[in-house]
């Protein structure tokens, strides 16, 4: 049993690190600035999402789970906010660049 | 080499090659952001240390409000531009200036090499004397019992930064309300931001300062927490700074120093010396202390983001 924990906690964090990497990569590699920003959200969202739900059975009590997801709730939060803001410069500014 | 020193090398590294590139960063805003995401790095240095209070209040003092400040800063510079009489340094200071900053930085870095493994500590000393305070958290036992006067100055200190921005106001608009006016039709975004997160943010707050007494927190940290949910609901212009003239802001912003050297005072009085608690007592006159430096934080610290008064006041 601690064993399947164990493969599943490896695998969760194992693919929310490869999203983060992508999400790097992305956002050193693509051309205008709302590709990056796309790149980006999803290493906020897909990336710490699957790191939480790894660590997920890992935390001591149901508090500490909760706020886990309470924390990954928050990022989310502030990360498509600031998404926006960023977004709605670039267009203000007309320049996707 | 375990995983958790390869770990810190890299994170020792990261910190290193970001303070570089903040230096030379290309303008101000660029640098800011240098800054801010240094201090956030910063935080987990500190975590490494096991130093999460210090981490806390990097995170939230150091690179939040700071970085906020100095956005600030950097936005206005850009609007009002280089004034006349202002030269770029030439060459030669520059590069006397970076050979400073080397010479401290190699002085600095020798001290740290140079001192002893078991360095003189009071450690000991203070997880002695904690149960008499009543708290479970030693640093917050450092900042409110052991170095209480300490402390108390440093409240005054922010009290005394806040003068110092209100007095950059021109004489017609003292006593007037800072930044910008509440606006008929809010940011979007930023309003539903402010709107989600200032609840959720003052309870956090609120929590952060009441488990400081055992766990790492307390009132510096919960207050700046606190005081990033007035200066988001600011931004977003679904509030606007209040007068600077307001009774209750001024009663506000003093209240920390004041109920801090009261109790002192009555320290002198009541148990034998400026500063001591009563024992048996101690706790309840820390937190007691505590929640008026938290509003007072909470008061301060937006106060000094929204900068000198621009608007004149009303009657």
């Amino acid at each position: 049993m601690s064993l399947l924990v164990d493969l599943f906690s490896i695998v969760a964090i194992g693919a929310g690190v490869f999203f983060f990497l992508a999400g790097t990569v992305g956002l050193l590699r693509f051309p205008d600035a709302l590709s990056r920003l796309h790149a980006l959200t999803k290493a906020d969202n897909l990336g710490l999402g699957l790191v939480v739900l790894g660590l997920l059975p890992r935390s001591e009590s149901l508090l500490a789970a909760l706020k886990l997801v309470a924390i990954w709730a928050l990022v989310q939060l502030a990360g498509a906010t600031a998404a926006q803001l960023v977004g709605r410069a670039v267009r203000r500014k007309g320049t996707a660049a | 080499m375990s995983v958790l020193q390869a770990l810190d090398i890299g994170l020792a590294s990261l910190v290193f090659a970001v303070a570089t590139w903040t230096i030379f960063a290309p303008g101000a805003f660029a640098a800011t952001v240098g800054y801010v995401v240094y201090g956030l790095l910063l935080a987990l240095v500190w975590i490494r240390l096991f130093a999460v209070d210090v981490a806390l209040t990097e995170a939230a003092i150091g690179s939040g409000v700071t970085g906020v400040l100095l956005i600030g800063a950097a936005a206005r510079l850009r609007t009002a531009g280089t004034a006349g009489d202002e030269k770029p340094l030439s060459g030669l200071s520059r590069l006397f200036v970076a050979v400073l900053c080397v010479l401290v930085a190699l002085a600095l870095a020798g001290v740290v090499l140079l001192l002893p493994d078991q360095g003189p500590s009071l450690a000991q000393q203070s997880m002695q004397a904690l149960p008499e305070t009543g708290l479970g958290n030693p640093v917050t036992a450092v900042l409110i019992a052991y170095r209480a006067f300490d402390t108390m100055l440093e409240k005054v200190v922010l009290v005394l930064a806040v003068v110092g921005v209100w007095s950059l106001a021109a004489d017609k608009y003292w006593g007037g309300a800072p930044g910008e006016a509440r606006a008929a039709s809010p940011e979007p975004t930023l309003a539903f931001l402010a709107q989600i997160l200032a609840p959720l943010g003052i309870l956090v707050g609120i929590h952060v300062f009441w488990v400081g007494a055992d766990e790492p927190g307390g009132a510096f940290q919960g207050g700046a927490i606190l005081a990033a949910m007035w200066i988001i609901v600011m931004m977003a212009r679904l509030t606007e700074a209040p007068q600077t003239n307001a009774f209750w802001l001024r009663v506000a912003l003093v209240a920390g120093s004041l109920v801090f050297l009261a109790a002192g005072v009555a320290g002198a009085i009541f148990a034998g010396s400026f500063f001591a608690y009563p024992p048996g007592f101690a706790k309840p006159v820390i937190l007691f202390i505590e929640a008026f430096m938290v509003l007072s934080i909470a008061v301060t610290l937006p106060m000094l983001v929204a900068g000198p008064p621009r608007r004149e006041p009303r009657q």
